[in-house]
């Protein structure tokens, strides 16, 4: 499983869902981490850790724990 | 506040234009108090919508209705009407921020499945249209089946029309509400699925984006301001700047409401019968409260930056930037604005934990808020400072008092951390709390917000010198008052012909004499460890009620008189003049280090005990604070004493 912890700095990738059942993974897909959506890697934070990423046109950022439950799929060409 | 036929609730994420917006419609015509038991912010106004006064309840900024943080369960309440005093709404005005329209229209659905008409206020059109973004408005209108009307707060364009609006869906026909249940399949999720879908159908006809790479200019600034090395350079150079600025500007005019307490008191002075009442009232009252309001030109200009800094996008920054290291203690990035507030005072930083949604990690928040240096200990490093490390240099051209002052705020931080780490490992264990922020766009700070915002978040600290540092003026002043020392009403008297000497030698005989005076004593074994002799335990204890009372404790029981400040050239010498009964000097530059650590350290700040009383609503927690605080101070300053003695520094 690809995650977005492991999408390199400013690619993108296809969300294919969030793992896990609690009030992160609820948060995120209600900040409009949902299945299908497209996400890009921006950067990470000076000291390795939260990262930025675009979503829905704006950005969020968030740790590389968290980013770790979004399971995500390469894609050739994106819009983000 | 008045009564109100309507009641309309402003709903929308943060950053989405809210509060501009609030202000907009209202005006100064508002109220701010907290929902009952909670200590959630509830600010209401009163909007005249086409004549008609409505009342305005602006909710907190929200991303979601559903009830996992107490801000959305109040804000859930007030939809349904279940907040005493506050009736069902009957519009609710969703703001809705037109450049980052899938994510703010979120909110809206779910507001949808309340029943309760809504109409959308579309603010940023202009930054939206700016990116060459098209937006069909009443398309937009159409598909969501309610009326969206488009806003700009800033020069308040379509207020009118959001006013017409507003009147519209009242009179409109019942709302039946939006179910967006899915029963096909329910794995709890897929409500919020079918929110986003009802969204992106919406839109898909009504927004056409011709250039999707519309974070040029943020990403362009990111990359400077979040860069790995600049990032935190600038971080640094902020903080500087607002240090700087604090301590070089606010002089004028704290001088100056220092000059204006000054002859209040001589006033009454003058124009009242000498007797305790008048003396209650000069140097209890008036005396005590001023010195707590002279604070106050810097705590506007703190606000200010706060205020700046937030508004513009960069706090949300410095959390992104400092979210790693807060972590590492086991805290939240957004632990680090509240933190950040109290250097100036920890009491407004205290209440802006409230962001923070885990109790745990909020209180852990509270408990070293008051380690971070705020503006009440400065003319105590001054003083220090002026009398015993002026006009030396390190390294040849920076001053060693910038130096110790900073090296004051980061034991102080130092402190804190540790403090936060062992916290969270105890009494408050919990996983380190999830960081899902959103970075928004920068923008020139809204100079109304900004205003608004200094000027409410001020108003706490006065609210605070009027009531709990007005009882512990009082308390102090009766301490130092009584009892009274023969002679002393004689010296009064004679001071009116001028001899001010006469009058000063009687205060101090006075203070000498006091119940404060007799505790000094008391506690001077205790503190002897730290080279303090009893008169600096006068002023210790003094302190207590709030610190920068040090000062004019010291004045007065060196004899040159109450009104002298930290700057003041008697004072100084009289304190580097100060000796024991053996002719050794009680001062020397390892005791001004000693105090200035124990300062640091401990807890002497009766308001900020209140305010931790009322915002974790029990007693454990404030009387823990004053506990491990102070003790903490002691051993700090008994190291930092016997140390320095030890290696020989400053003696």
């Amino acid at each position: 499983m690809t995650t977005l912890r492991e999408l390199p700095a400013g690619s993108a990738a296809k969300v294919i869902r969030v793992h896990g059942d609690g009030v992160v993974s609820k948060r995120l897909m209600e900040m409009g981490v949902i299945p299908g959506t497209e996400i890009r890697m921006i950067k990470s934070a000076p000291f390795g850790d939260p990262m930025q990423v675009r979503i829905l046109g704006y950005s969020l950022a968030l740790r590389r724990n968290e980013a770790a439950s979004i399971e995500i799929a390469a894609m050739l060409t994106s819009r983000v | 506040m008045d009564p109100a036929s309507l009641t309309i609730a402003l709903a929308g994420n943060p950053n989405a234009g809210k509060t501009t917006l609030f202000n907009a419609l209202t005006g100064l015509k508002q109220k701010v108090a907290n929902y009952p038991g909670v200590t959630v912010e509830r600010k209401i106004g009163l909007w005249d919508v086409n004549g008609t006064s409505a009342r305005l309840i602006d909710l907190p900024g929200l991303y979601s209705l559903e009830t996992t943080s107490i801000d959305e369960k109040i804000a859930g309440d007030v939809l349904l009407g279940k907040i005493d005093g506050i009736d069902r709404p009957d519009v609710v005005v969703a703001v809705v921020d037109a450049t980052n329209l899938e994510r703010n229209l979120y909110l809206v659905t779910q507001i949808l499945e309340y029943g309760i008409p809504v109409v959308v206020a579309l603010t940023m059109i202009d930054v939206f249209e700016k990116q060459k973004h098209e937006i069909d408005v009443s398309r937009l209108s159409e598909s969501l089946g309610i009326n969206v009307v488009p806003i700009d707060a800033k020069t308040g364009r379509g207020t009118d029309a959001l006013g017409d609006a507003v009147s519209t869906a009242k009179g409109g026909p019942p709302v039946r509400p939006i179910d967006f249940a899915n029963e096909a399949v329910d794995d709890g999720n897929s409500k919020i699925f079918s929110r986003y879908k009802f969204i992106s159908d919406a839109i898909q006809d009504s927004v056409r984006h011709n250039d999707r790479d519309a974070h040029r200019v943020s990403d362009k600034i990111d990359s400077i301001l979040t860069h790995k090395f600049f990032g935190l350079l600038i971080l640094i150079a902020v903080l500087l700047l607002i240090f700087q600025t604090i301590f070089t500007w606010a002089t004028v005019p704290m001088d100056l409401l220092d000059a204006g307490f000054g002859s209040l008191g001589d006033a009454v002075r003058t124009g009242m019968p000498e007797g305790i009442l008048t003396d209650l009232i000069v140097d209890g009252i008036i005396a005590g409260v001023g010195g707590v309001l002279v604070f106050l030109p810097q705590i506007l200009l703190l606000f200010l930056f706060i205020s700046v800094l937030e508004d513009s996008g960069y706090m949300a920054r410095a959390a992104f930037l400092m979210d790693r290291l807060m972590s590492r203690i086991g805290l939240h990035g957004k632990a680090f604005l509240p933190l950040i507030s109290s250097f100036a005072c920890a009491i407004p930083g205290i209440m802006a934990t409230r962001t923070i949604e885990n109790q745990r990690d909020r209180f852990a928040t509270i408990m070293i808020a008051p380690f971070m240096s705020c503006s009440a200990r400065l003319p105590v490093y001054t003083l220090m400072i002026a009398a015993f490390f002026a006009g030396q240099t390190v390294l040849g051209f920076i001053s060693l008092g910038a130096v110790l002052m900073l090296a004051m705020y980061a034991l102080g931080i130092f402190f804190a951390v540790i403090v936060a780490f062992i916290l969270k490992r105890t009494v408050l264990k919990a996983p380190p709390p999830p960081f899902i922020m959103e970075l928004p766009p920068y923008r020139m700070p809204n100079v109304r917000t900004v205003m608004t915002n200094m000027i409410e978040r001020s108003w706490m600290f006065v609210k605070r010198a009027g009531t709990v540092i007005l009882a512990i003026s009082i308390i102090l002043w009766a301490l130092m008052y009584f009892p009274r020392t023969e002679g002393t009403s004689d010296a009064f008297t004679r001071s009116t012909d001028g001899t001010a000497q006469a009058v000063t030698l009687a205060e101090s005989d006075q203070l000498r004499n006091s119940f404060a005076g007799q505790l000094g004593r008391v506690i001077e074994p205790v503190i002897q460890p730290l080279g303090f002799d009893w008169k600096i335990g006068v002023a210790l204890i003094a302190s207590f009620a709030a610190r920068e009372v040090l000062v004019s404790t010291l004045s007065i029981i060196y004899n040159v008189g109450k009104d002298a400040n930290e700057e003041s050239e008697t004072l100084i010498s009289a304190i580097r003049n100060e000796k024991r009964d053996d002719g050794t000097p009680v001062w020397t530059p390892l005791t001004a280090l000693t105090l200035m650590v124990f300062f640091v350290l401990a807890m002497q700040c009766m308001s900020t005990v209140a305010v931790v009383r009322r915002e974790t609503n029990s007693w454990r927690w404030p009387i823990f604070m004053v506990v491990y605080m102070t003790a903490l101070a002691y051993f700090a300053a008994f190291l930092t004493y016997q140390g320095g003695k030890i290696l020989g520094i400053g003696a």
